[in-house]
């Protein structure tokens, strides 16, 4: 007879991997690809596909020759660094400039700390600080990238150059008030950041795509809406409150809401397993530390955009706050001799 | 409505209870049989016969070994072919007896008449010492002797009766069949028991995956006062002692605490049967039903089964293992233990013989921790397994374990089951806290 | 400007003073009065922290074995008689001497000796099978072969081949601490004194069934015969509960019981090959 298999309960496993988890999170950022893609044209189309494969192969690279341990490609989370490192940089990016930042955020970020699961910081948020600290011209430069498939043509010349912003930061720093500056771009009402917006990193063109994946992900319980759902409430609560007092210097809610990269850093950054806290409790704290910081940074630091920095800060927080957050316990504890 | 379930983790294996549509018929009787004398929870009976002794079916052969610990009298009628170790379904020799089976003569006190008796007459001392008599044990698993559950210690009240018939489980349906099929007896003996107790309260919390098993009790507990059948939403581990209690009353026993802290005693419905059989019809616990299944047997059944019947026989009677056929599961898949030795002998709360394929059931490879928080979020006691495991593995952790309360955990599975990165975290749980629990026993009591 | 820079020297000066003066007083309050000898002796000692004194490690056993001014049962089993001496110099006494001991392996159920009945699925760790189940081999007593030993082995002195299945120390890196042995859920590993070069005789099995069940798991199992109890002069072979034992006390190495034994389940370690005698495999643990 053939030899039985003999373990410890349960006998059963769920259907859920390291790999399946890791496509959902491809899934959901399909909407977000797809429109950078028509935006953007063949330009996104390069930057995904020169991050993806930079990452896979910088990891495949790094456990086969460095490591020497199985790889761990198959897990797929290399493919998502590189989906979101592309997402999170311009679209005119050059290629190298891909190139660096994707072996930044694999070989640095992820893979000294001993691959998935180990790092402490998100690895595509490395690569894009890196760049940015290193690259600052190049990295903010929201030139459109010239031609092909571009199917929203028109509407986009009007934007080219900044994001909306930095529009508001620089027009702040030259002396200007908000409402003179908003009078100059009648463009900045929120159904158009909501749908589609021009200027940004590739990914942040279009709200209602990241919120489509946002829906995904929360049906699918790869992510629970704590975080986002946090990030994006303290926010609007703290620049609600600052706009009331002074709405000449102070922009409003909506509009920090649907700029720049707190959508996609909310709902595909800070909710990475890995660098977040796993405990309710904990999410919270967190998320309410990204929210606070990235606010400051908008509204008194001297880059436009905040959210990278944020969530990099926060999760430094993050080993503290799984030590201090406990789940609630089963039964309060009595003495039973 | 929302139906009712409890509120911390759990989780939802595919219910697969395939074996549901199958009514309940007799094994035929085995040429031998071997009657375990550990199959109750406490101390081990202690054998009454020797070898050459005849016995008949419901007769004494085993006397209990301490206070926690259950008689145990014969399933069979026949001779004693020997008192000794025997391989147990996980390979460890255990005392046995074994009895050359001959015919079927029963003990002329036993009613083995299908008459219903609804009339109580025994006071609560008799009821109690009918079931120690009748060797009765908890049937939902952990086979704690039923006659020391019904006397509450000093200083506690119990306030409620919960019949647990939630069978959260997947596979199993052992309990779903004898619901459907004998419901009155089972509030029979629900009301004994609550005579027993001395309480006025008794729900019986059936998953709502079980419509049948529902209408059946709820048609029968009509006629009797006091007893409400509750469904529940389907969610593991629904069984638990501790989350049926959370589920039905919305009360939680305290972490060391027992069950009748919160005034519950939990009882199994088909303890609740055998209870009945004991006290109306002088019939003590000989048999049980047990289902045979799994996706890759021919056919799937529930046996009504005689305590001492091998694995091997149940298979066999079902039409016997098929190829790919890879691990044998006494119990359900969650909770089950794996069987070794397919020649040892079923017990009284044996509910399943449980078979799957190598697909279903080998373990993938395990992968690092991505700290998803999942097995966390599955934990049905608030534990943190990822952290269980972590000082588990590492060894010398136990003050920082007793701290996380390992104590606690009521080795559900549920971590392992929901764990994207297939890290063995009950595997590596159990034994420390085995351990701890260890520790904290030798400690001086205050 | 030279006023910014001088106001900067000054307040850094004052707050240097400031927390000098802070550190020197948390260092006078918190200070633990410690006898210097604890250094001397840890700094003797080997530092591997392998517990096998049964202290929790090298420094643990330095503090106990200078309080109790080295009088009493100490010994570092890994440092032998030659580090004690130096220990005990240190504090001006003498050494007692032990005899240096190993660890040994008392099974040898290899894969082609002991037939594989199932295959175990859970975590690799002996104590997590041993809690479970009888093991994946007929026989309940012997090496489970999942490596406990060798992970808390500080000395990388066990291995387990993987195709026979069972554990295998090397008696060169073996320093005798014992860690395996108390580790062992089955206590297959035994410690014996090293023996002149290394010699020794011991049955290699803890099989404590009837001699035909033992049979029936394993060829290679003592099946409790008694025939190595009646050949041996020294009277240092008993066998109890189905299961021959050596007393290493009063073996002499004459090596009789090892050409009695039917089934070769005593082990004559690192004695040279007798030409007459029938080949032994896995005797020679190297």
């Amino acid at each position: 007879m053939k030899q039985t298999i003999v373990s410890p309960s349960p006998h059963l496993h769920s259907s859920l991997s390291t790999r399946s988890l890791m496509r959902d999170v491809i899934i959901a950022l399909a909407p977000a690809m797809i429109v950078s893609v028509l935006f953007y044209g063949w330009r996104a189309l390069m930057l995904l596909a020169v991050c993806t494969a930079t990452c896979v192969l910088a990891e495949w690279f790094i456990t086969k020759f460095m490591l020497k341990r199985p790889d761990t490609v198959g897990d797929l989370s290399a493919v998502v660094t590189g989906i979101l490192l592309a997402l999170n940089i311009p679209p005119a990016s050059p290629w190298w400039l891909a190139v660096v930042g994707s072996i930044v955020a694999i070989g640095i970020a992820k893979m000294t700390f001993g691959g998935l699961g180990q790092n402490i910081f998100n690895p595509a948020l490395v690569g894009r600080v890196f760049l940015l600290v290193s690259f600052p011209v190049l990295m903010t430069d929201w030139a459109l990238p010239g031609g092909s498939w571009n199917l929203f043509g028109p509407s986009v010349d009007a934007y080219s150059g900044a994001t909306p912003l930095g529009i508001a930061k620089e027009g702040l720093l030259n002396g200007m008030t908000l409402p003179e500056i908003f009078a100059q771009h009648p463009e900045f009402t929120w159904k158009e950041m909501f749908y589609i917006k021009a200027g940004g990193s590739t990914g942040e063109i279009s709200a209602l795509a990241l919120i489509i994946g946002f829906t995904y992900l929360v049906c699918r319980r790869v992510i629970k809406v704590t975080i986002p759902l946090t990030i994006v409430a303290t926010v609007a609560v703290i620049t609600a409150i600052f706009s009331a007092v002074n709405p000449d210097v102070y922009t409003g809610p909506l509009f920090n809401i649907f700029n720049g990269g707190l959508l996609l850093g909310a709902i595909f950054m800070a909710t990475d397993y890995v660098t977040s806290p796993m405990t309710t409790k904990g999410q919270i704290i967190f998320a309410v530390g990204i929210g606070i910081i990235t606010v400051a940074i908008r509204y008194f630091g001297s880059y436009p955009e905040g959210v990278s920095f944020a969530i990099l800060i926060m999760n430094c927080t993050v080993p503290l706050l799984n030590k201090y957050c406990k789940p609630a316990r089963f039964g309060k504890e009595v003495k039973n001799g | 409505m929302k139906l009712k379930t409890f509120k911390m983790g759990g989780v939802h294996p595919d219910d697969s209870k395939i074996s549901s549509g199958a009514a309940i018929e007799e094994l035929p009787l085995p040429q031998t049989a071997y009657i375990s004398m550990a199959q109750h929870l406490g101390a081990p009976a202690v054998p009454a016969v020797q070898k050459g002794d005849s016995v008949k079916v419901g007769q004494l052969i085993a006397t209990a070994g301490g206070f926690v610990s259950a008689v145990i009298r014969s399933p069979f009628s026949g001779t004693v072919k020997a008192v000794e170790p025997r391989a147990d379904l996980a390979g460890n020799m255990v005392p046995h007896i074994i009895i050359d089976v001959e015919g079927d003569e029963w003990l002329p006190e036993i009613d083995r008449t299908p008459d219903i008796r609804r009339e109580i007459t025994a006071t609560p001392g008799e009821i109690l010492a009918k079931i120690q008599d009748a060797g009765v044990v908890g049937l939902g698993g952990a086979a704690f002797p039923t006659h020391v559950k019904l006397a509450p210690p000093k200083g506690k009240t119990a306030e409620c009766l919960i019949l647990n018939g939630t069978e959260c489980e997947p596979f199993l349906t052992s309990d779903d069949r004898i619901m459907r099929e004998r419901p009155e007896e089972i509030i029979l003996g629900a009301v004994i028991m609550m005579k027993a107790l001395g309480v006025d309260k008794c729900y019986v919390g059936i998953e709502e995956n079980k419509p049948e098993a529902i209408a059946a009790m709820k048609g029968a507990a009509a006629g009797y006062a006091g007893v409400k059948v509750v469904p529940l939403r389907k969610k593991y581990p629904q069984g638990g002692e501790k989350q049926l209690i959370d589920a039905i009353i919305r009360r939680r026993v305290p972490s060391m605490g027992l069950p009748i802290d919160t005034g519950a005693v939990v009882q199994n419905v088909g303890t609740s049967l055998a209870v009945y059989e004991a006290v109306q019809k002088n019939k003590p616990l000989i048999d049980n039903t047990i289902t045979v299944t799994g996706k890759c047997l021919g056919s799937q059944r529930n046996f009504k089964t005689r305590v001492g019947c091998t694995y091997a026989q149940l298979l066999e009677a079902a039409g016997g293992a098929p190829e790919n056929a890879a691990k044998f599961i006494s119990g359900g898949p969650m909770m089950g233990k794996a069987i070794v030795n397919l020649e040892a002998a079923t017990q009284k709360a044996t509910s399943a013989l449980l078979v799957l394929t190598e697909e279903e059931t080998l373990r993938k490879p395990e992968s690092n921790c991505i700290r998803c928080g999942k097995c966390a979020d599955a934990c049905p006691m608030g534990l943190q397994p990822f952290l269980l495991s972590k000082y588990a593995r590492a060894g010398k952790h136990q003050d920082e374990l007793e701290e996380e309360k390992v104590f606690d955990c009521i080795e559900c599975g549920c971590c392992l089951y929901t764990c994207p990165a297939n890290i063995p975290l009950l595997d590596v749980i159990r034994p420390a806290k085995a351990e701890v629990i260890k520790i904290m026993r030798s400690r001086p009591k205050q | 400007m030279t006023t910014t820079i001088l106001y900067t020297v000054l307040c850094l000066v004052a707050l240097g003073l400031l927390f000098a003066v802070v550190l020197y007083l948390v260092a006078q309050k918190f200070k633990v009065e410690e006898d210097p000898r604890i250094d001397t002796v840890e700094s003797l000692l080997p530092g591997a922290n392998c517990g096998g004194c049964g202290n929790a490690g090298c420094r643990a056993f330095a503090e106990k074995f200078v309080k109790a001014d080295g009088e009493g049962d100490f010994f570092c089993p890994v440092g032998g008689n030659e580090t004690m001496k130096k220990i005990a110099g240190a504090l001006g006494k003498e050494a007692v001497e032990k005899v240096p001991m190993a660890a040994i392996v008392r099974c040898q159920g290899t894969a082609d000796k002991c037939a594989r009945t199932n295959r175990y699925d859970g975590y690799a760790s002996c104590k997590v099978a041993a809690a479970l189940y009888s093991g994946e081999t007929g026989c309940r007593w012997g090496c489970i072969g999942l490596g406990d030993c060798l992970e808390v082995c500080q000395f990388g002195g066990i291995r387990i081949d993987p195709r026979s299945g069972v554990a295998d120390i090397n008696a060169d890196m073996c320093t005798g601490c014992g860690s395996c042995a108390k580790v062992c859920p089955r206590g297959v590993i035994e410690m014996r004194p090293k023996g002149p070069k290394g010699r020794r005789v011991f049955v290699s099995c803890v099989n404590r069934d009837k001699g035909a069940l033992t049979r029936k798991a394993c060829t290679i199992g003592c099946i409790g015969c008694g025939k190595c109890e009646k050949v041996c002069p020294f009277g240092a072979v008993h066998v109890e509960n189905n299961v021959a034992y050596i007393d290493f006390t009063k073996c002499k190495l004459c090596r009789k019981c090892v050409d009695e034994c039917p089934t070769h389940a005593i082990v004559a370690a690192n004695f040279p090959p007798k030409p007459q005698q029938v080949a032994q495999p896995n005797t020679e643990k190297q």
